[in-house]
């Protein structure tokens, strides 16, 4: 079995892999990118639209572009990787298996571990579409990647289900290489996706949007035919008689991401309700030592947050590495953080007591949309109300962002439990933000 | 400058931020132009933008000879006039290029005389 060692290694050579990497190996840290892969990049790769790197480096670049410059900062700090290299398991005491088809079995021992496997699709099981199945159905992402990168149309007339942004660019992407897009469903009455997206996808092209509907039955044993799509209630149950037939040769789902966390999950870290590992405030899994960054903790709205993220989990690793690795540190008091009120998961889910005097960074998700809200923030035990903000509207494709410090906001030290609501704005309050 | 549907009343969708508001663009008979809907002044930019002149980044893809890929990514390096998007697209679909190619290279220069490159969006070596 073939073996290495390395200070950190870094699993998935993505946006957040390679951003991560390139902190701890400034530090002077010896560092090893896992990815499986045939090169660097991750999806990325095959978001072959503008959009990217406006925070990171004040300009518009498409995905390739982005990963291409870290790429090249990969390169010229000789940051070794392996590609084409599957990680099978992670263990408590940081050792990583890994197998690929030049060496087989690898073994890495490692001080620290960050996690940076991103996310994956929702398929067709996970929203339960009934029928037999045919070909011609497939992730947004995966039609992405067929048509981008592969180079082959997966069809010639689309039916995409969901308003995600993968599946409005796709609408785009396939009409420019001379595809129909029929429509695009959505079962929610308002579409999941960015209103750039909208706009510049769909209605640039007369591609239409039929909200409150979604698939039923897919016609076509062998290849798919067509779908009927009905209009839903409140509860998303079919309404009967809303039933229309669309002719297409393909499918595409575009339902949502789920971070990718099998062997965070087998190396016995807890996950939260989002799928992605529990971390403390410093991006630390329930496994002293793991971090985790990027897609793989949280589904996030731009790659500029996914990198923001993986340079704060290098320079924790670091910091891990340099005060606490192989030292007997006892396991300090923790505020666990709770979503509450049309809050869909928060991250972090927990606050070490100790760091209470130094800024948090909280990110959460919306429910459903909302206009004119107050955020709020309450210890659970006193409930007292630690801090309110005023936001205009809230919808789920936006990932709201908090910098908080909370000892400056009087938290009380015997707190336990902190939860977060959104909340219809009190009438006193008119103020703007 | 002025596109074919100046005489008419224009209803354009605001893409600044996600409040997405609706803007209207109404022509008196003078040809002035009133904008109404907007509530920022980045609003009101974006829709004379959309009104007058509405552009557009292309991405895409290039066929690849002997590439480690078959394709790589391309795009415009400026936005280029909305109309004239299929043009473009069908001047990229006629060329196949040839490896190797760093991002920024110039594919196609000047791409239809719109004042817009053809650029690689990566880099990509020989099979």
């Amino acid at each position: 079995m073939k073996k290495y060692e390395a200070d950190v290694v870094i699993i998935g050579g993505g946006s957040a892999g390679m951003a991560a990497a390139i902190e701890v190996k400034k530090a002077g840290l010896d560092v090893l990118i896992i990815e499986r892969d045939y090169e660097l990049g991750g999806i990325l790769l095959q978001c072959i639209h503008v959009g990217f790197g406006l925070h990171e480096f004040g300009e518009e670049l498409t995905g390739p572009q982005y990963a291409q410059k870290f790429i090249n900062q990969v390169n010229e700090l000789e940051i070794p990787y392996l590609l084409d290299t599957m990680v099978i398991e992670i263990t408590q005491d940081k050792t990583v298996y890994a197998v690929n088809n030049k060496d087989g079995l690898i073994m890495v021992e490692s001080k620290a571990i960050i996690l940076a496997m991103g996310c994956r699709e929702r398929t067709r099981g996970a929203i339960n579409i009934p029928g037999f199945r045919p070909a011609g159905i497939f992730t947004a992402g995966q039609a992405q990647r067929f048509v981008n990168i592969e180079g082959y149309l997966p069809g010639k007339t689309f039916v995409i289900l969901g308003s995600g942004d993968i599946g409005m660019i796709m609408a785009r992407r396939l009409t420019w290489e001379g595809c129909e897009v029929k429509a695009v469903v959505e079962i929610n009455p308002y579409v999941s996706g960015l209103i750039r997206n909208q706009v510049q996808c769909l209605e640039d092209f007369n591609i239409p949007l039929i909200l409150g509907y979604t698939v039923t039955k897919i016609h076509g044993k062998e290849k798919i035919r067509g779908v009927t799509i009905s209009k839903v209630d409140t509860n998303f149950d079919r309404i009967v008689g809303s039933d229309r037939f669309i002719e297409c040769d393909a499918l595409l789902l575009s339902v949502g991401l789920i971070p990718e966390n099998e062997l965070t999950l087998n190396a016995g870290a807890e996950l939260s309700s989002n799928n992605g590992p529990v971390v403390d405030n410093n991006l630390e899994s329930t496994i002293e030592g793991v971090f985790a960054c990027g897609n793989v903790l949280q589904v996030h709205d731009l790659v500029d947050m996914v990198t923001a993220e993986a340079k704060r989990a290098g320079n924790l690793a670091i910091e891990y590495i340099n005060e606490r690795y192989g030292k007997e540190v006892k396991r300090e008091k923790q505020i666990r953080c709770i979503a509450g009120d049309n809050v869909g998961y928060i991250k972090p889910d927990l606050i070490n007591l100790s760091d209470i005097s130094k800024e948090t960074m909280f990110t959460f998700r919306v429910k459903y949309p909302d206009r004119r809200i107050q955020i709020q923030f309450r210890d659970k035990e006193n409930n007292q109300l630690i801090y309110k903000k005023n936001k205009v509207y809230v919808i789920p494709s936006e990932m709201v962002e908090i910098k908080l410090n909370l000892e400056e906001n009087q938290i009380d030290t015997g707190c336990q439990h902190l939860i977060i609501d959104v909340v219809p704005r009190p009438e006193v309050l008119i103020e703007e933000e | 400058m002025f596109n074919s549907s100046q005489s008419a009343v224009k209803v354009i969708r605001c893409i600044v931020c996600p409040s997405g508001c609706t803007i209207t663009a109404t022509p008196d008979q003078s040809g002035n132009v009133n904008f109404e809907g907007y509530t920022c002044n980045r609003g009101l930019e974006y829709a004379k933008q959309e009104y007058y002149e509405p552009k557009r980044i292309i991405t895409t893809t290039m066929r690849v000879e002997n590439g480690f890929l078959p394709l790589i990514p391309v795009r415009t390096d400026t936005p280029i006039l909305k109309d004239k998007l299929k043009d473009v697209l069908k001047e990229i679909a006629k060329i196949k290029v040839q490896p190797p190619i760093k991002m920024g290279d110039i594919l196609i220069e000047n791409v239809l005389g719109l004042d817009a490159n053809i650029i690689a969006s990566r880099n990509l070596n020989k099979i």
